[in-house]
């Protein structure tokens, strides 16, 4: 009862988690089942109607699940999340309570190649349309705002190249605009970046990567940082209107600042169906409990990786934050000053052939489209990943011919640097 | 008394400590927060009384409507105010009046009234302002967690199997209150602009 605020390090082991109740077991459950037994006619009822706390259909929330929630609200330092199958279900999910169609969202051009193909299409077909603008120019963010914004989208550190954005200045932005910033950590983990400190309303990961960890299993999770009034202007009616669905309850007078979690549970979960299922959930938690652990050891292993290419002969251009020229050096500093992450490219002097053939001689390096595994990643971005872009698209997103994207693991160093040494010679 | 942010074990004594509570605008609407929130108070075994002068004759979970305050029949330990913060000075003014006078006022998510609260605590009674009584509950018994809800509670016991009607622990390892940080931010933002 000590209100003394725990580590990070604790929270990444404990938050949510408790012995189970009813068997004492200490790692938490998997709870493997569909739906819950109701105690009697007005308990089934009172969940039904938002009533009660507790379960209900595992598509709705599972107790598993849970924990893996709570857990990481607490490592972001938000008031509730959400966690669901995939880091695209979860940009849908969210997406999904704040437009309509013939709203808008301003996204940072620098984003995974799979976002950018989700807004580009997918979100479109939906009437949703995406106004690109530059992370690297933030007048391009005001110039973007419109009275159709509903949204900014960012990625922390943006895939592929590693880049830094300035957070801070696009949260002013955001609140000029009367529209929440939502955060794509999934890059950055909580480890090296929360980004509610920096003013994201929302946050959303890809668990895939850093925070399970061990690239076995696919989920998502949106974080709600309880920071944005959804009711001011009746911008935002899924949170702030009488929803038929449930009786006429209006969300955010309901749920106070734990709304948008809610509203992306009972509206967009249950209604579009992308839950996460509870043994994804189970190999996340496990994940997540070393992520600080892993986390510095990637951080550690990239720098070293990146300064070995930066005096490589074969090497053009490395884009890593951790290295003292470069230009989000000084954004890493402020943002992420335990580390850089672990996702970069470099440039290679042959161009887009060479790119081809050091993948295929690499050695421990694996040739696959995913970042955030204990295992060293290699990837050729513009041969995979970004391919669907044309090639000014490619290059804008930093993903032109030459390039190649690393996604450093936690072996030992020198094995990596080996392994990339042999295959740059041969 | 800071109403901003409130430590944890505040709020939790208050919760271990009042008996019955009476709930000023209590709504037998079954679709509003005040309906949800008496009926978890009851299930959790508090002494509930529905006030609202608009339903006298009805009953709420078995509970018969009184008009006012003034007409309750037993001691009050807490008064819960579910009503917009303009409609909070009268209710503590007739509050204050009560022999003997209740422990708490506790003003209901989204009410403050920062006058009507010094007038309570000038007289001895707690104050909890802008907060929700079943959510700061379920918080600190981390029942919320099924939610997905940062109850910022932590245990290592392994607690008992929860049945209906069950008063839970609340003693639970807190850390830093039940606001965040970042929404304790956004509240002092929204003040300073309103
Ligand atoms: C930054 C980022 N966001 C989102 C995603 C999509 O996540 P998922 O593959 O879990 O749907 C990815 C996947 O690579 C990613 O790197």
């Amino acid at each position: 009862m000590t209100d003394r605020l725990p580590g990070f390090s604790t929270l990444a082991v404990h938050a949510g988690a408790q012995p189970d109740p009813t068997t004492g077991a200490r790692a938490t459950p998997i709870y493997q089942t569909t739906s819950f037994v109701f105690n009697d006619a007005d308990h089934a009822a009172s969940l039904f109607g938002l009533q009660a706390f507790g379960n209900i259909y595992t598509r709705i929330g599972n107790p598993t699940n849970a924990v893996l929630e709570e857990r990481v609200a607490a490592l972001e330092g938000g008031t509730a999340a959400l966690a669901v199958a995939s880091g695209h279900a979860a940009q849908l999910v969210v997406l999904q309570q704040l437009l309509k169609p013939g709203d808008e969202i301003i996204a940072a051009r620098k984003l995974y190649g799979g976002s950018i193909n989700q807004f580009t299409h997918a979100f479109k077909a939906f009437g949703w349309n995406v106004v690109w603008a530059d992370p690297d120019e933030i007048e391009s963010f005001e110039r973007a705002v419109t009275p159709h914004t509903k949204a900014i989208f960012i990625e922390s550190i943006a895939n592929p190249a590693g880049s830094i954005t300035d957070i801070e200045a696009i949260a002013a932005v955001a609140r000029k605009a009367g529209v929440p910033l939502i955060v794509d950590n999934t890059l950055a983990s909580p480890y090296l970046i929360q980004p509610i400190d920096h003013g994201a309303d929302i946050v959303v990961h890809s668990l895939t990567k850093f925070l399970g960890g061990h690239g076995n299993s696919l989920g998502g999770i949106i974080v709600d940082a309880g920071t944005f009034d959804w009711s001011k202007d009746n911008k935002y009616p899924m949170l702030s209107e009488p929803r038929p669905e449930y009786h006429g309850i209006r969300i955010q007078e309901t749920f106070g600042n734990f709304a948008f979690a809610i509203a992306c549970r009972v509206l967009g979960l249950r209604d579009l169906g992308p839950a996460l299922s509870p043994f994804n959930a189970f190999m996340i938690l496990t994940g997540i409990e070393t992520l600080p652990l892993r986390m510095q050891k990637h951080c550690d292993n990239a720098k070293a990786v990146a300064e070995f290419l930066s005096t490589h002969p074969a090497v053009s251009a490395v884009n890593y934050a951790g290295l003292p020229g470069d230009r989000y050096n000084a954004l890493q500093r402020k943002y992420a000053p335990k580390g850089a992450g672990a996702v970069f490219t470099f440039s290679l002097k042959g161009g887009y052939d060479a790119g081809v053939n050091l993948v295929s001689n690499l050695k421990l390096f694996s040739h696959l489209a995913n970042v955030g595994d204990t295992r060293s990643l290699v990837i050729h971005p513009a041969s995979t990943t970004h391919s669907q872009l044309d090639d000014a698209a490619k290059v804008k997103s930093g993903a032109a011919p030459e390039v190649v994207r690393l996604s450093i693991g936690i072996e030992d160093k020198e094995d990596l640097i080996a392994d990339l040494d042999q295959a740059l010679r041969a | 008394m800071n109403h901003d942010a409130y430590d944890d074990n505040y709020i939790r004594s208050i919760l271990n400590n009042v008996k019955s509570i009476a709930m000023v605008g209590a709504s037998p609407v079954n679709v509003r927060p005040s309906y949800f929130a008496f009926k978890y108070l009851a299930q959790r075994g508090y002494d509930m009384i529905p006030v609202n002068p608009g339903h006298v004759g009805k009953a709420l979970m078995g509970k018969p409507f009184v008009a006012s305050l003034a007409d309750i029949d037993r001691p009050i330990d807490m008064i819960d105010i579910f009503r917009n913060s303009s409609h909070i000075m009268p209710v503590v003014e007739e509050a204050l009046k009560l022999s003997p006078l209740p422990k708490v006022i506790w003003m209901q998510l989204g009410a403050r009234d920062d006058a009507a609260a010094e007038k309570a605590e000038a007289a001895g009674l707690k104050v909890v302002m802008n907060r929700c009584p079943k959510i700061e509950y379920g918080r600190l018994s981390s029942e919320i967690s099924w939610m997905g809800v940062n109850s910022r509670t932590l245990s290592s016991k392994r607690a008992p199997i929860p049945t209906q009607g069950m008063r839970l622990s609340l003693n639970r390892t807190s850390f830093g209150g039940g606001q965040t940080a970042a929404s304790d931010r956004a509240a002092k933002n929204k003040t300073e602009t309103t």
